[in-house]
């Protein structure tokens, strides 16, 4: 902005106030950036990665990604509340929902829970989706018959 | 045969543009009539083909012509005909043809918008158009080529994506939102123009302004139908969930309202003039990198399509366009001339529309921060976050408010420094109304700060545009002996951008008391119920009466059917459904919405076992919902109101090249 004007008090006065309104914004933005992002990031971690954190995973929002593991699952219907382990094959980590398990909900399938971790051990949720393969996935351009095929079979083992 | 007719028409349209681009800007530079001539042929020959071959595709998807690429990608023979027309835009080589051909129609009417006027700004404007043209030209005739030829030739293809078959929404939103999103180029370009050429006067803003206003509206429209798919379909029980894609979206909206807004302090003091074409720029840049979020699958979302080598291409593309906003930011703003008045400061509107785009820029870098910050952390320490919504919510909740307080001031206070006691004198009823409006909320229970905040301030907005509103007319009424009718329509078919622009801040209020209220007091209960139980949930009596299937030739449903009564007074049988598509193992859920004006029940089904004969779901209240889509509908037509051509205004805009500010009564 170019202003010229001729009396030079009202250009004092308005240079004080583009001052005043920068740092206004200026801060506004410094805590819209540090204010609270760091307090509210979710973190998509795998069982391992989630026994490694140890006691920071407490109180953090986490998407634990898993495989429901064979024989354990507790679901108690008149409560509506959900148990079952959660493993990556070698660790495992005990899981509590609220709520009902989605329709494609099984032993041994992918999962996605998130939540937080408690200091008695359970991770607990309440929000439990069961895992696509990736995501839906058209078939590409020169896609062989075969490699169709092998792509519905994925989606449709899920 | 119609791979060679449609790759055909992209290659015409493609070479159009090229042409179109350079003679577009020698026309500017020589200012040559005969080059501006043909810029003008090579802008209709542009859309004219790249219509041709949207039809032709459509033509494709219809006959089930499999041996186009794009048809054996998302065609399928038992889908139904609205579905399979939709198709158009539900995988993205598709939708980047879609792209192009609202590009087109938008290059035509800026063709046919401009003729025989601005001799110096339109070949400019064109030219750079038709520049975005051949980007998007080229990306429909290579990398994203819908047209490619299938060998051999499937005998079916697996269908769209079924959360796009799952609403008949989905063929409204995405159409509206790319209308948006494209739009933005034409502001863009004429933007540029005014940079190139050096002049920006009254009628060009105006124009610019008017250009702006559509793709606004229709961004406008198109988030909110989002909004409204993703709470019908996707039964997770909201309607926005700051998904990076939704935010793609908003983020253009943030800044194109900021430039409505500040259009009218430059069209009315000529002032301002660098700020409101950088937030020209920064739409339109926000468009693009909108679209690459979207279409590059940098991101898990619903909205994502596959991984796809179209991101890089994109990248590329807004380096380029943003490089150019910058050196001619730099280097061609000094040509303008800014108005020699330096703002106007005190209580002013001026002040108080630049409050407000202080406050619509913070929320954009708010969001766009929110948005990106997973990446950039992604790509520096290489662990998987994102930013949950609790951030959004937090930062956008101060910022939403302080934007319905300026609603509520901004109208009441006068243009330049001056009269602040009449200003003061005219909120003192809004003030009233806010008051009251927090006492009626209090004595109906409500508590939470925030939404109290936003019920006042919302009053308080209300009837300041009320007065903006019907004031004029109770005037002119009183003046003149006119029945209130007519005086009304005679004030509103005169100042239609300035009554359209009011009708638009109340389908914000009611939007902003519709997303506080839900925000604030939704609930939702888990149950699981066996055939023949029954539960009463928040009010509502449930009784589970059993499930059954139900076979279409696309998808196959189960649904679970409920006897619902509140008071002792039936809502009938709800059935919430899961539906299975062929060819897709996920089951995808459509929740039941019972709305009235207070409160919606929203049953998502959850899963059913026939042969344990129970089915669970989770029963939602959601209040006043329905006031975001009545909202929806006040934005939509107040944004026609304002956009609706006036002819004493296009006449006058007519008669003088150089035109001279109007007299017409924008405000």
């Amino acid at each position: 902005m170019s202003a010229t004007t001729a009396n030079p008090s009202a250009q004092g006065t308005r240079r004080v106030f583009l001052v005043v309104t920068l740092l206004v914004a200026a801060s506004a933005l410094g805590f819209i950036a540090f204010g609270n992002m760091g307090e509210n990031l979710v973190y998509y971690w795998d069982v391992g990665q989630l026994r490694e954190a140890g006691d920071k995973a407490i109180g953090s929002t986490i998407r634990l990604g898993g495989v429901v593991k064979e024989g354990t699952v507790d679901w108690r219907p008149d409560e509506s509340h959900l148990e079952f382990i959660i493993t990556d094959g070698s660790q495992e980590v005990p899981v509590e929902c609220s709520g009902a398990p989605p329709q494609m909900f099984r032993e041994g399938i992918g999962v996605v829970v998130e939540g937080t971790m408690t200091p008695s051990g359970t991770f607990t949720s309440e929000r439990l989706m069961v895992k696509h393969s990736n995501e839906y996935k058209a078939p590409e351009d020169g896609m062989s018959a075969d490699e169709r095929k092998q792509l519905y079979r994925t989606v449709e083992d899920l | 045969m119609i791979s060679i007719l449609g790759r055909g028409a992209v290659l015409l349209a493609l070479a159009a543009c090229s042409v179109g681009t350079i003679t577009g800007a020698v026309a500017a530079i020589r200012g040559s009539a005969s080059a501006l001539r043909t810029t003008r042929v090579a802008a209709y020959v542009f859309g004219c083909s790249l219509v041709l071959a949207t039809l032709l595709m459509e033509v494709a998807l219809l006959t089930h012509d499999f041996s186009v690429s794009y048809v054996a990608e998302v065609g399928s023979l038992n889908t139904p005909t609205w579905v399979t027309i939709v198709s158009l835009w539900s995988s993205l080589n598709g939708s980047i043809l879609l792209w192009g051909f609202v590009l087109a129609l938008c290059v035509m009417g800026l063709a046919y918008n401009t003729r025989g006027k601005y001799p110096d700004l339109t070949p400019w404007a064109l030219s750079v158009a038709m520049g975005v043209g051949v980007f998007f030209t080229f990306l429909i005739a290579g990398v994203a080529n819908p047209f490619s030829p299938m060998s051999p030739v499937p005998t079916d293809g697996p269908g769209p994506n079924p959360l796009l078959q799952n609403h008949i929404l989905m063929v409204v939103h995405p159409p509206m939102l790319y209308l948006g999103y494209v739009g933005m180029t034409i502001p863009f370009a004429m933007g540029a123009a005014a940079l190139l050429a050096g002049r920006l006067d009254a009628a060009w803003t105006r124009l610019l302004r008017r250009w702006m206003l559509i793709p606004w509206g229709f961004l406008s429209v198109g988030i909110i139908l989002g909004g409204w798919w993703s709470y019908e379909v996707l039964g997770w029980g909201g309607w926005w969930a700051w998904d990076p894609v939704e935010n793609a979206s908003f983020l253009p909206w943030l800044t194109a309202t900021a430039f409505v807004h500040s259009a009218m302090v430059m069209e009315r003091k000529s002032q301002l003039k660098g700020w409101t074409l950088a937030l020209v720029f920064a739409s339109f840049l926000l468009t693009l990198l909108g679209t690459f979020m979207t279409r590059s699958g940098v991101f898990n979302s619903v909205h994502s399509f596959t991984q796809s080598p179209i991101g890089p291409v994109f990248l590329g593309f807004l380096a380029i366009a943003t490089i150019f906003c910058v050196l001619l930011m730099a280097f061609r703003l000094d040509a303008l001339g800014e108005g020699e008045r330096p703002l106007a400061m005190g209580a002013s509107r001026d002040l108080a529309f630049l409050a407000n785009n202080l406050l619509f820029t913070a929320f954009t870098f708010m969001v766009l921060l929110g948005t990106v910050y997973p990446l950039l952390n992604e790509a520096v320490t290489e662990t998987q976050i994102s930013v949950g919504q609790p951030y959004f919510d937090r930062m956008g909740a101060p910022l939403g408010v302080a934007i319905l307080f300026l609603m509520g001031v901004g109208p009441a206070l006068p243009w330049g420094s001056g009269a602040t006691g009449s200003a003061v004198k005219r909120l003192i009823i809004p003030l009233g109304t806010g008051v009251l409006a927090v006492v009626l909320s209090v004595a109906l229970g409500i508590t939470q700060f925030w939404p109290l905040l936003t019920f006042g301030l919302a009053g308080f907005a209300f009837a300041t545009t009320m007065r903006e509103i019907f004031a004029p007319a109770m005037a002119r009424s009183k003046a003149r002996g006119e029945g209130l009718g007519i005086a009304t329509w005679a004030v509103v078919t005169r100042a239609r951008r300035r009554f359209g622009g009011y009708v638009v801040h109340v389908g914000v209020i009611s939007i902003a008391v519709a997303h506080a209220a839900s925000m604030a007091y939704q609930t939702k209960t888990p149950i699981t119920l066996v055939e023949g139980q029954s539960a009463e949930v928040s009010g509502y009596e449930l009784a589970y009466l059993g499930s059954a299937w139900e076979e279409q030739p696309h998808r196959t449903s189960l649904k679970a059917r409920f006897e619902v009564s509140r008071d002792g007074a039936s809502l009938g049988v709800l059935e919430p459904r899961l539906n299975h598509y062929k060819k897709m193992g996920t089951p995808i859920g459509t929740p039941v919405v019972k709305s009235r004006l207070t409160e919606d029940l929203y049953l998502s089904l959850i899963n059913v076992d026939p042969t344990a004969k129970t089915a669970s779901l989770d029963v939602m209240i959601h209040p006043m919902v329905m006031w975001l889509w009545v909202g929806g509908a006040f934005m939509l037509i107040g944004t026609v109101v304002a956009v609706w051509p006036s002819r004493s205004r296009a006449r006058a805009a007519a008669k003088s090249v150089p035109a001279p500010v109007s007299a017409a009564p924008g405000k």
